[in-house]
């Protein structure tokens, strides 16, 4: 089964019509990462272009899907490497202060929840609903751009937060306190706009 | 932190618990508050949630539903 994968996946990786396949799960990647669609096609369509162009880099140790997406992650690195250069989103100071203002929103003066987190059941259900993720999208873009761009580097690229706050320039405290903020607001929206209302 | 740490500093715990190795004292703050608090129980749940949905929500239409 695995070596069939394999030869199955060295004919796929060399392929530019089996690779197009995976577009649309490249573009949700760069997109949800990049918050720009020009940018993200471009990611993407580098990613498509390098993969046909270098095929036999593929190992058949991963999946295609995996190898693109390891493809796709540098493109991404590099276009916010960019970006930083050109224009540096880390405008220290106000924004640092504002995240620990959100935070402390979220709690009463003696450290307590101001709404306490409730149970949400089984919530998993949720993923097979087409709403929850429309839900789900809204409560996402609600963060500023630094906090989601922090809070995607961490879940969907999986960097370390020593390899974002080397990107970004910022210190692990401050990494931790974004990501910290990022998912108290998340949660909160999330039990706010669905499973408050299940 | 005092000996029981409040919701506030465990949610800041919990969160960070995603991104590093705690501390056996930080270990030991969750465990004399965790039991104690439903609300970061419920918390630490959904930090588990949030994880795992941040995947889905790249991988959910990737094979297309007929």
């Amino acid at each position: 089964m695995a070596a069939n994968n394999s030869i199955k996946g060295s004919a796929q990786a060399s392929d530019p019509a089996a690779l197009e396949q995976f577009r649309s799960y490249l573009l949700r990647y760069a997109l949800v990462q990049l918050r720009d669609q020009t940018a993200a096609e471009d990611a993407v369509q580098e990613t498509l272009l390098a993969a046909v162009e270098g095929g036999a880099g593929f190992s058949g140790k991963s999946s295609v899907k995996t190898w693109l997406t390891g493809i796709l992650k540098h493109k991404i690195i590099d276009h916010l490497r960019r970006q930083s250069r050109e224009q540096p989103l880390i405008a220290a100071g106000h924004d640092e202060r504002s995240e620990a203002e959100v935070i402390d929103a979220m709690f009463k003066d003696d450290g307590h929840w101001e709404s306490f987190p409730a149970s949400w059941g089984d919530p998993d259900q949720a993923f097979e609903n087409k709403k929850f993720w429309e839900v789900f999208e809204t409560c996402a873009k609600l963060m500023p751009a630094k906090t989601a761009r922090v809070f995607t580097m961490r879940e969907v690229m999986e960097l370390s937060t020593e390899e974002i706050c080397m990107e970004l320039g910022i210190t692990a405290t401050n990494c931790w306190v974004m990501l910290h903020r990022a998912r108290l607001s998340l949660r909160e929206c999330l039990e706010l706009k669905w499973f408050g209302k299940l | 932190m005092r000996f029981i740490p409040s919701c506030k500093e465990v949610s800041e715990l919990l969160s960070q618990a995603q991104d590093r190795p705690l501390t056996l004292k930080e270990k030991l703050a969750l465990y004399v508050h965790l039991p104690l608090c439903e609300g970061c129980r419920n918390f630490s749940r959904q930090l588990g949630f949030i994880r795992s949905a941040v995947k889905r929500y790249i991988e959910r239409d990737d094979t297309p539903r007929s």
